[in-house]
């Protein structure tokens, strides 16, 4: 078994009659020898760095900075604390997530990579918030987590999962794509809904850049795992009522390799485009590594 | 079509903030720390390009230091590596250094042990936290720790490995590469066997008893 394509997924998923986690284990117990059981236990550790990742850049009483960014995780949550939420609780919470575990990130805390450090904030923070709104099991995390998995393996296939390969769009955008497939799935939807949330969340976001001041994953990658998160979970939102991608999914994979085989070096990472060659961007550079 | 597995995408368990800068560092120094195999008292780290212009800015320094001190990619403590390194009285400096058509993100690390026996070994960290070792002293070696790794110095005499390989296959070690490197003819050579199962201290035992082996390291696979 060496499922390959969304298509091959799909297919799979049919003739077996069953979910894309399901694939994901059946994939995986060729892939590496585990069983069921090593499989599930070990992504249970995954999800719990996971959630300790979260809590932490909340808690009133930690102080985890990074050379530009910190605290913004827990401004967030005494905000919506403390005032009607514009984007309402569940969407403003997720984000307070999201936030934090890349703070946890940028201040040599432990994370987990999902795809990448730099986009390990989107994943986590939907899926602990729709863990919260329909009073999910660690079970359906873990689950949740198998099939996100399995875009990620689709997508690092034919495109790419890295900044320096293809821009953000890669990073941030499969961490949404997958995420967003894993909540359509985590509350019942089919395969075939969990594959046009991801089609939705990479088209939503194709072509954004990877600019990262001072070649950090600070800024503006904080801020671009929220944006990763709302697009998971609007992408989700919509692939539930039952819109689909206009464009399928292997098509949308390939139109973002090609678009990020087009992206000029300057905004594959290199920190010499986009928001990292601003004036500001420039000089914290200078002020954080005088050598560079 | 590179492949991936699961936790590939869904990991690996790191400490941030760069997988290369950051995660694959901690594995250079973990494993020159291995090579080396006594208690270092002094380390210094040569740093070549971009590790040499980025490497306070991305933790760099505190990564490999945790590292040769035995942490792994994922072990909390790598952010206090100074304090901690101080507090053990572990001399360390950090050397801008050019180590010529090399990845830009090199380091050559020189490790002193108590005794004044001297190992340097150079590797990269080439991206996604993936590494590659390129030096043990003098000698040219080519592996990258995502296997259980066995490093044998040894001289270079006929029936050596055939006596290593038959105490693995004797314990039913698979071996999944074996590569030979040495200077010249009969005088030190390294044999690196990457292998699909740990081993015990009674085969590394064994091994070490194979005639003319002069020392063995042993790696276990890291999860980044
Ligand atoms: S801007 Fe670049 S480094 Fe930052 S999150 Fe996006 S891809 Fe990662």
């Amino acid at each position: 078994m060496n499922i390959k394509s969304g298509i091959e997924l799909l297919s799979y998923c049919e003739e077996k009659k069953v979910p894309i986690y399901h694939a994901a284990i059946d994939y995986e117990k060729q892939n590496s020898g585990m069983s069921e059981k090593e499989i599930l236990d070990k992504m249970m550790i995954s999800w719990n760095v996971m959630k300790v990742s979260i809590a932490k850049g909340l808690d009133k009483k930690q102080n985890i900075k990074g050379k530009m960014i910190g605290g913004e995780a827990k401004k967030l949550k005494e905000y919506y604390d403390s005032h009607v939420s514009v984007c309402g609780l569940t969407m403003s919470k997720a984000i307070s997530y999201a936030l934090s575990v890349i703070e946890v990130n940028a201040s040599m805390g432990r994370i987990v990579a999902c795809p990448t450090a730099g986009s390990s904030g989107v994943l986590p923070a939907v899926l602990l918030s729709t863990k919260e709104t329909f009073n999910l099991l660690d079970k359906d995390i873990i689950h949740g987590l198998l099939t996100s998995s399995m875009v990620g393996i689709i997508i690092g296939k034919n495109a790419s999962l890295s900044g320096a390969q293809g821009g953000c769009q890669a990073e941030v955008g499969s961490a949404s794509a997958m995420a967003a497939a894993a909540v359509v799935e985590m509350l019942g939807g089919s395969c075939e809904q969990a594959l046009h949330a991801a089609s939705m969340c990479l088209k939503n976001i194709m072509g954004l850049v990877c600019d990262p001041v001072a070649g950090l994953v600070e800024v503006p990658c904080a801020k671009r795992n929220t944006i990763g998160t709302a697009n998971a979970m609007i992408s989700a939102e919509m692939a539930l009522a039952g819109i689909v991608s206009i464009i399928p999914f292997d098509e949308v994979v390939y139109a973002m390799d090609r678009v990020g085989r087009m992206m000029p070096v300057c905004l594959r990472e290199t920190a010499e485009g986009g928001v990292a060659a601003t004036p500001t961007g420039q000089r914290l550079k200078e002020e954080i590594m005088p050598k560079a | 079509m590179e492949q991936f597995g699961v936790f590939d995408i869904i990991g690996p368990i790191m400490i941030g903030p760069s997988s290369s800068h950051t995660a694959g560092a901690v594995k250079i120094g973990y494993i020159a720390m291995r090579i080396h195999g006594k208690s270092i008292k002094k380390v210094q780290f040569y740093l070549h390009g971009s590790f040499a212009k980025t490497y306070v800015g991305h933790g760099t320094d505190r990564a490999l230091l945790s590292g040769v001190m035995g942490f792994l990619p994922d072990d909390e403590r790598i952010k206090d590596a100074y304090s901690i390194g101080d507090s053990i009285g572990l001399e360390y400096e950090f050397i801008e250094a050019d180590l010529g058509e090399v990845h830009p993100n090199t380091v050559k690390i020189q490790l002193t042990s108590k005794e004044g026996k001297i190992t340097e070994v150079m590797g990269a960290s080439i991206g996604g936290g993936k590494i590659k070792i390129l030096k043990i002293n003098d000698i040219d070696v080519a592996f990258d720790g995502e296997y259980t790794t066995l490093i044998v110095k040894h001289y270079d005499r006929p029936g050596v490995i055939a006596g290593i390989t038959a105490v693995l296959a004797e314990h039913t070690i698979n071996i999944a590469f074996m590569k030979l490197f040495r200077q010249a003819k009969g005088e030190f050579a390294r044999l690196i066997v990457e292998m699909d199962d740990s081993i015990t201290r009674q085969v590394l035992k064994e091994i070490k008893a194979v005639k003319y082996i002069k020392e063995v390291a042993y790696i276990e696979k890291m999860a980044l």
